[in-house]
């Protein structure tokens, strides 16, 4: 475990993984980090959030336990009662709670898969294993990001990981079924991307007003579902 | 009770000190850009630091007031007038039924903040009333103002309506507060940064370019990031760095070698490398870069730069004390 400094303000915990042979840290590490670092309730300390193999905390140092007598600075002391927070979880990390399974239907159709035959190409593979096998592959939600709703998914079979696109989209439809890299993801509304778009789901992905409002969230599982262009419109509809 | 948008400039939002709690969804922090200047706006009218006011970019803005109001602003260079007199920034002034409230384009800076006794009201969605333009929710209807918009406010709070009885509309009270708050026109040229967790990725020549090159704005900044040109800063390494969470203030070396400043509306999560971070208490002078803006970095200790956070947020406490007396 390392703790990195983002600024004055927030800090990141990079969870290491010495329990498993992956050099990767589970999303459970990182969960049972965020809910340790949560359940100390360290006064001054406004919001966490998970990420890729990470922790973020934001702060606000000036209500941040002060020990001036010591000479201990705030900073050093959030980190140490982290750290201390982090070593109780330790021993409760067996205790988290099992994951939802979402199913997206995605359509995987020429028109919308903008960069399926680059895939193919890339991977060496024709268009539909290239579907079928992002099809056929369970993935684990590591965050929700970059923009709302937004959930980065680990599990991609490692042939389909493709670097993202050297010019990004100034703009990838909504409910876009992505690659970048080794990770998958959908984009919940158009926005510009680099991410390589194989399909689309018409699922809605981040609703403000609902509790919560990403339908996704870490530790979540995920798979997809190959339909025809006829459903797909009539999910849309 | 409301604010007719007779003229609503080039970028016009809600904003309030933003949404603190979702990022975990993938919502950027958002609001004002300069909280600070929107904390002060608002203390100086009688409202709550976090009561929704505006952030107007370029000025060119004119409003029209439904009802007497108490209103102030701060920012950057701009000359703000009613009912044919001027309104300082960090001052608070009293507006009556029928009067318009002009920003004119700025001097120098960018954005000013306006806050309103009582604040705007419109839904809180997500905790914040602020305008949350890529997600389109927040605000008005998720988008910036537009000529012709009417704005709900807040009944005003007792407090205000009694100052307001004592304030006569020509005349400013003999207060005001701390121009270096309430004036955030760049009065220096650098920003001050702490290093990044990825600094150790550079060379010794990329860090010495970043702190002594003069940076210009580009025009493709945003109220997620000033982009600027200048000196290519070149990584060392190429490992492939794992998505982290990036607050407002990270200077990001994109592969393109150009930094870029988040501000507010800056992704929750970025996989760039962070070079270094402007310091929350020179965000304010981040907020005011504007394209062909030149700017330059300077390099602080993080615990030098918690020490001047701290001591500001502690002479805001004086200072709303002090305020809370004139209002009392």
């Amino acid at each position: 475990m390392e703790i990195a400094s983002l600024g004055d303000s927030a800090l990141v915990v990079r969870i290491s993984n010495n329990f498993a042979e992956t050099k990767e840290p589970s999303v459970r590490d990182v969960l049972a980090a965020l809910r340790a670092i949560e359940a100390a309730s360290i006064p001054g300390v406004t919001e966490c959030t998970p990420a890729y193999g990470s922790v973020a905390v934001f702060f606000d140092p000036a209500k941040l336990p002060q020990h001036r007598e010591s000479g201990e600075d705030p900073f050093a002391s959030l980190v140490q009662r982290i750290r201390a927070a982090l070593m109780r979880s330790v021993r409760t990390r067996a205790a988290g709670r099992r994951s939802r399974l979402h199913e997206v239907a995605v359509c995987y159709d020429s028109e919308f898969g903008l960069d399926t035959g680059a895939v193919a190409q890339h991977a060496g593979l024709s268009i539909t294993e290239v579907v079928r096998r992002h099809a056929a592959a369970e993935y684990h939600v590591q965050c929700v990001g970059f923009m709302p709703g937004f959930p980065y998914l680990s599990g991609l079979p490692r042939e389909l990981s493709m670097p993202r696109r050297s010019t990004p989209r100034t703009e990838v439809p909504a409910g876009s079924v992505a690659i970048g890299g080794a990770q998958t993801g959908i984009y919940p509304a158009a926005c510009p991307g680099g991410w390589n778009v194989i399909g689309r789901t018409a699922m809605r992905l981040f609703h403000p007003t609902a509790n919560p409002p990403a339908r996704f969230c870490a530790g979540d599982r995920v798979r997809f579902v190959q339909i025809s262009r006829a459903k797909f419109d009539r999910a849309a509809a | 009770m409301r604010i007719s948008v007779e003229a609503a400039g080039l970028l016009t939002t809600v904003q309030d000190l933003g949404r603190v709690g979702s990022r975990q969804h993938g919502v950027s922090l958002g609001g004002a850009l300069d909280p600070h200047a929107l904390t002060i706006a608002n203390v100086i009218v009688g409202n709550e630091p976090g009561a929704a006011g505006l952030e107007m970019t370029f000025g060119n803005t004119r409003l029209k007031f439904a009802d007497e109001r108490l209103v102030a602003w701060c920012g950057g260079d701009f000359h703000v007038e009613a009912a044919g007199f001027e309104i300082p920034y960090g001052h608070v002034a009293i507006l009556s039924a029928g009067d318009e409230l002009r920003f004119i384009a700025p001097a120098a800076g960018g954005r000013a903040w306006l806050a309103v006794s009582g604040g705007v009201d419109v839904p809180v969605v997500l905790g914040s009333r602020a305008t949350d333009l890529r997600g389109r929710f927040g605000g008005l209807d998720g988008r910036p103002l537009r000529d012709g918009d009417v704005l709900p406010l807040r009944e005003q709070m007792t407090n205000s309506s009694k100052f307001a009885a004592r304030l006569t509309p020509a005349r400013a009270p003999d207060w005001s507060a701390p121009s270096e708050w309430a004036s955030t026109k760049p009065r220096h040229p650098f920003l001050r940064v702490v290093r990044g967790a990825d600094w150790w990725r550079f060379d010794r020549t990329a860090t010495i370019n970043l702190l002594q090159e003069l940076f210009s704005v580009t025009t493709d900044s945003d109220r997620m990031g000033v982009r600027l040109a200048g000196s290519r800063i070149v990584r060392q390494d190429n490992e492939e760095l794992l998505s982290e969470a990036v607050p407002p203030g990270t200077v990001q070396i994109p592969p393109n070698g150009q930094p870029i400043v988040l501000l507010g509306d800056c992704q929750t999560i970025g996989g760039y490398p962070k070079i270094a971070h402007v310091i929350t208490i020179d965000l304010p002078a981040a907020a005011q870069l504007s394209p062909g803006d030149v700017v330059r970095f300077a390099e602080v200790s993080l615990s030098e730069a918690q020490t001047l956070l701290i001591e500001r947020e502690r002479e805001l406490v004086w200072f709303r004390a002090g305020v809370g007396l004139k209002f009392a």
